[in-house]
C-alpha cells in the first residue's frame, strides 16, 4: 500500500517556466518579418489572385499606390479613388507624386523606380489605365500589379 | 533569523509569459506582413515620345484578346467562355506555331498578344487575362531552358547573378540585333464604348 501512496504524490504541474521565452521567440519572429504600417490605407483593398507571381528584389525602389473604393463613403463617396501616402490624389497628379518619389530615391537609381499597384478587384480599367497613361509620361515604367497567390491546380 | 535567511529570494515570474503575450498581441495587430509580390509589367514609353508610324502588322500575327465592360471576352473575333487555364493553351499554340497553320503566328518573334478592354472592365477580370498571357509566355520561356515555371519566374525575379542572367538570356533567345521570343503584349488604350 505504501508503495501506491508514493506515486499519488508526485506533482501533476506542467512546468511552464520555459513559457515566456517560447512567447518571446514568437514576438521576435513577428517583429522581424512584419513592417509597421507606414500608411493607413483609406481605400478598399480586395487584391485580386494570380498564378503567374514574381518578386521584387530591391524594396527601396518601391513606391505604393493604392487604388478602390473609399471606405468612408459617406465623407469622400463611392467612386475609386486613388491613394498615394496619405492622400487622395487625382490621375492629374500622379506625375507630379512619381517625381517626388524619384526625388528620395540616389541619382543614379531613379530610373529603376517600380511602382507597385495595390488595386481593388471591382476597380474600373478606365481609372486605371489613366494612372497608366501618367506613369508613362512621368517615365516609371517598372510596374507590378500586387496580387496573391492563387493555388494552381 | 535563520527562518528569514531560508526564503528564497527569486521575483515571481509567472506573469512574464502575461507580458510577452501582450506585447506579441500588439505587434500581430499593427504589423502587416510585407506583400511585395505580383505580376510585373513594363510600359512602353510616353506616347507623345513614340513616332507616329503606321505599322501594318499582318493579320496572322496578332493574338487579339477584346474584353467587354460586363468582362465577356472575345478571343480572335470570337465570344470566349472557357477559363485562362483554355487561353494559356491557345496562346501557347498561337505563339509556337511557326508559320504552320496560315491563320495564325509566322513566328514568335513577330507573334504579338493584343489586349484591348473597355473603361468598364474590372480589374479583377484584367488581372485573370494578364496572368494567362504572362503564364503562357513564362511556359514556354521554361520550357526552352529546361526548368519549372516556377524556377523561371524566380531566375527572371533576381537578374543580378549573372547564372541568372545567362538563363534569362538564353530563354528569351537574345541575339546581338533584339530577342528571337519576346514576350510582345500590347495593352491598348480602354475604349469608352461600353455596354
Amino acid at each position: 500500500m505504501s508503495k501506491f501512496k508514493k506515486k499519488a504524490d508526485t506533482k501533476q504541474e506542467i512546468p511552464t517556466s520555459a513559457l515566456p521565452d517560447i512567447i518571446f521567440m514568437l514576438l521576435f519572429f513577428f517583429m522581424v518579418t512584419t513592417v509597421l504600417r507606414e500608411v493607413t490605407i483609406n481605400v478598399k483593398q480586395r487584391i485580386p489572385d494570380a498564378t503567374q507571381l514574381r518578386k521584387l528584389q530591391r524594396k527601396s525602389l518601391v513606391s505604393y499606390l493604392y487604388i478602390g473604393e473609399p471606405k468612408k463613403v459617406e465623407q469622400w463617396g463611392s467612386e475609386p479613388r486613388i491613394q498615394a501616402n496619405d492622400v487622395f490624389i487625382e490621375p492629374k497628379d500622379v506625375t507630379l507624386w512619381v517625381t517626388q518619389e524619384k526625388d528620395k530615391l540616389d541619382e543614379v537609381e531613379r530610373d529603376q523606380i517600380t511602382i507597385a499597384m495595390k488595386v481593388d478587384k471591382e476597380t474600373q480599367r478606365g481609372l486605371v489605365s489613366d494612372v497608366e497613361l501618367e506613369l508613362r509620361k512621368a517615365n516609371a515604367r517598372k510596374l507590378l500589379y500586387t496580387t496573391l497567390q492563387e493555388m494552381e491546380q | 533569523m535563520a527562518r528569514k535567511q531560508r526564503e528564497d529570494p527569486q521575483i515571481n515570474s509567472s506573469s512574464m509569459a502575461d507580458i510577452a503575450f501582450l506585447l506579441l498581441i500588439f505587434f500581430l495587430v499593427t504589423t502587416t506582413i510585407a506583400n511585395d509580390r505580383g505580376l510585373s509589367l513594363q510600359l512602353p514609353p510616353d506616347p507623345d515620345d513614340i513616332e507616329k508610324t503606321d505599322i501594318q502588322i499582318p493579320e496572322r500575327n496578332l493574338f487579339k484578346i477584346q474584353i467587354n465592360s460586363a468582362d465577356k471576352m472575345l478571343v480572335e473575333g470570337e465570344p470566349f467562355e472557357q477559363g485562362p487555364d483554355e487561353l494559356r493553351k491557345q496562346i501557347k499554340e498561337f505563339v509556337l506555331n511557326n508559320g504552320r497553320d496560315p491563320e495564325s503566328s509566322d513566328s514568335p518573334k513577330e507573334a504579338i498578344v493584343s489586349l484591348k478592354t473597355d473603361r468598364g472592365t474590372t480589374q479583377e477580370k484584367f488581372i485573370e487575362v494578364i496572368d494567362a498571357i504572362q503564364g503562357a509566355y513564362y511556359d514556354m520561356y521554361a520550357d526552352r531552358v529546361g526548368v519549372t515555371n516556377e524556377r523561371w519566374r524566380e531566375i527572371a525575379s533576381d537578374l543580378t547573378d549573372p547564372e541568372n542572367k545567362r538563363i534569362y538570356d538564353k530563354g528569351r533567345g537574345k541575339t546581338a540585333d533584339g530577342l528571337e521570343f519576346p514576350m510582345n503584349l500590347s495593352i491598348a488604350e480602354p475604349t469608352k464604348i461600353g455596354g
